[in-house]
């Protein structure tokens, strides 16, 4: 079974980001990048697919700009075979990706592909469903355990009330949650070793997909600043001032 | 231009964050997106639609009661939204894990690219969404004929059932579409209040060292009428189940009263609960970042902090 795993290049998850004066967008100039953590439970779980016998092949997709090839390489490191980059400038929208990812598992005869369930930047928690929606797949969202049978994977999801299992028929598409695995980190020999494995590039105009931007991002502002930082001295404080200055209790 | 909103309900009821979805609808509505169909989709599903009619703003009330559509599966749910979509501008659905899973699904298919998690409507094709765990909110609009839109539930008010009597009809979709099945769940079951419909939330994280050290939390719960949250850490360690976690990717809360516990502050969880009315902090660490939001904060250690919490609160109740 041959797992593509898709994975996003992202302003690293520890940096606070700052919104541009002009209102354009948030700085990203000398902010250092990873790959989004979600991406990188989806890179581990198809390693560790590929290590029980279960996925035969694992190949790393990501669309973005020149660097996004350095993201590949990472989790080529952590353990997948050969990477494709899809060159791609400005925005990239869930729908334009979903439209590339399902050309590129088309193309390879992927039987599972596996993403994080939204990046830390845009925060939409789309592409997984817009790619399974294409593919006319089954779909397994916010996944925290996969478990493969022949034609069928059973899916543990995290939903706002619990754990919810679904059964997919195969080929389906899966979006990784918090809970699914701890990724590893890659070690020196393998990251020697990832230098040498392959990422060939694929144009949008190659897959036959028009990325043309749908959303128009008219403004981006920091949001209002709430004041804090007042302290009590005590539990006894603390409930007076609760109960008769702000009347909360 | 018309409303097409997909209610997330169960036992009879409507969900509260599809009564604000309602809300959000409303906003739109009196921005000319003209008027609000609500779609109710499961297997005996005709209380959570009598329950529907009577909330005001909504003109018509559409019931597709189908086994097929009574787990919210994505692919059948998804489906049916995509054949009644047609004769709509919007399409809205709260973002729960539940709209989160099944909207974009519908989107792709309608071939629109969809806007999650509004915070607010500026007019009928542009809306506010926080973006960068809310760091930031972008104002985007949307250019797609069909207008998908997920609504973030802290950020409306919720519209309550109320004397309306907006007539029901029935609809079909294509149903099943054999792809996927329901094979079980395990729901968290308390008698306290749900995370996302909570006036006061008590939460705990990794400070809290343990799981049997959350009684503590719980007790304090009691006595405030409460739900009880945790922080990621708090849950990756295992002291609580997944559905407790506040945050950027877990549940986005805004009770009257929030109070952190242990919890150091990170940007992820400060997403999920920052737009609180009021925030209490306990923490033994003086620099910890959720100082900077907490309204009250006591540096101590919790565990001499929450007994003397827990009989100020039972001394002021009494």
């Amino acid at each position: 079974m041959k797992v593509l795993v898709a994975v996003k290049r992202v302003i690293d998850a520890n940096v606070k980001v700052r919104v541009r004066q002009d209102g354009t967008g948030v700085e990203t100039a000398n902010v250092k990048m990873a790959m989004n953590p979600f991406c990188e439970i989806a890179v581990e779980e198809a390693v560790r697919l590929q290590e029980a016998g279960t996925a035969s092949e694992t190949i790393v997709v990501s669309a973005g700009p020149q660097a996004a090839q350095e993201t590949i390489r990472t989790a080529l490191a952590m353990g997948a075979d050969r990477g494709i980059h899809i060159p791609l400038d400005g925005p990239v929208e869930p729908l334009a990706v979903a439209k590339l990812l399902r050309a590129v598992a088309e193309k390879e005869g992927a039987e599972l592909v596996l993403l994080g369930k939204q990046a830390i930047d845009d925060d939409s928690n789309q592409t997984g469903q817009m790619l399974a929606a294409l593919l006319g797949w089954s779909q397994g969202t916010f996944a925290s355990k996969i478990e493969i049978n022949g034609g069928t994977a059973r899916v543990t999801r995290e939903i706002d009330g619990g754990l919810e299992t679904v059964e997919l028929k195969m080929p389906c598409v899966v979006t990784t949650d918090l809970r699914l695995n701890e990724p590893r980190y890659a070690s020196l020999p393998n990251i020697m070793k990832a230098k040498k494995k392959p990422i060939d590039s694929m144009t949008a105009d190659d897959l036959g997909v028009d990325v043309t931007p749908r959303l128009e991002i008219l403004k981006v502002a920091e949001p209002p600043v709430r004041g804090g930082g007042a302290k009590v001295e005590n539990a006894a404080e603390l409930v007076d001032k609760l109960k008769n200055q702000a009347g909360v209790i | 231009m018309a409303i097409l909103l997909l209610a997330e309900h169960a036992g009879g009821h409507l969900a509260p964050a599809t009564l604000a979805t309602i809300g959000a609808a409303r906003a739109l509505s009196e921005k000319g997106a003209g008027d609000i169909a609500i779609l109710i989709a499961g297997s005996d599903c005709a209380a959570a639609a009598e329950e529907a009619k009577t909330v005001p703003g909504i003109t018509k009330v559409l019931v597709a009661d189908d086994a097929a559509y009574g787990n919210g599966l994505a692919e059948n749910v998804a489906g049916l939204m995509v054949a009644l979509a047609p004769d709509y501008s919007h399409v809205l659905a709260p973002a729960t894990t539940f709209g989160k899973n099944i909207c974009p699904r519908a989107a792709a298919l309608l071939d629109s690219q969809q806007i999650s998690e509004i915070t607010e409507v500026i007019d009928s094709d542009t809306f506010v969404r926080p973006i960068y765990a809310g760091n930031a909110l972008a104002t985007v609009r949307c250019k797609d004929a069909i207008k998908v839109v997920t609504v973030r539930a802290t950020a409306f008010e919720k519209v309550q059932p109320g004397d309306g009597a907006a007539p029901v009809e029935n609809v079909s979709g294509p149903g099943d579409a054999g792809l996927s099945t329901h094979a079980g769940a395990e729901l968290s079951r308390s008698e306290r209040p749900e995370l996302t419909a909570a006036r006061v939330i008590v939460s705990g994280g990794r400070g809290m060292q343990s799981g049997d050290n959350f009684k503590q939390l719980e007790e304090i719960a009691d006595i405030l009428g409460a739900a009880v949250g945790a922080s990621r850490a708090a849950v990756d360690a295992g002291f609580v189940p997944n559905d407790f976690q506040v945050g950027q990717t877990g549940k986005i809360v805004a009770p009257e009263l929030y109070i952190a516990v242990g919890i150091s502050g990170a940007i992820q969880h400060l997403a999920g609960m920052k737009e609180s009315k009021v925030i209490v902090a306990i923490n033994k660490d003086e620099e910890a970042p959720i100082f900077q939001v907490a309204d009250y904060g006591i540096v101590g250690d919790l565990f001499q902090v929450l007994p003397e919490l827990k009989a100020e609160l039972e001394k002021a109740k009494s």
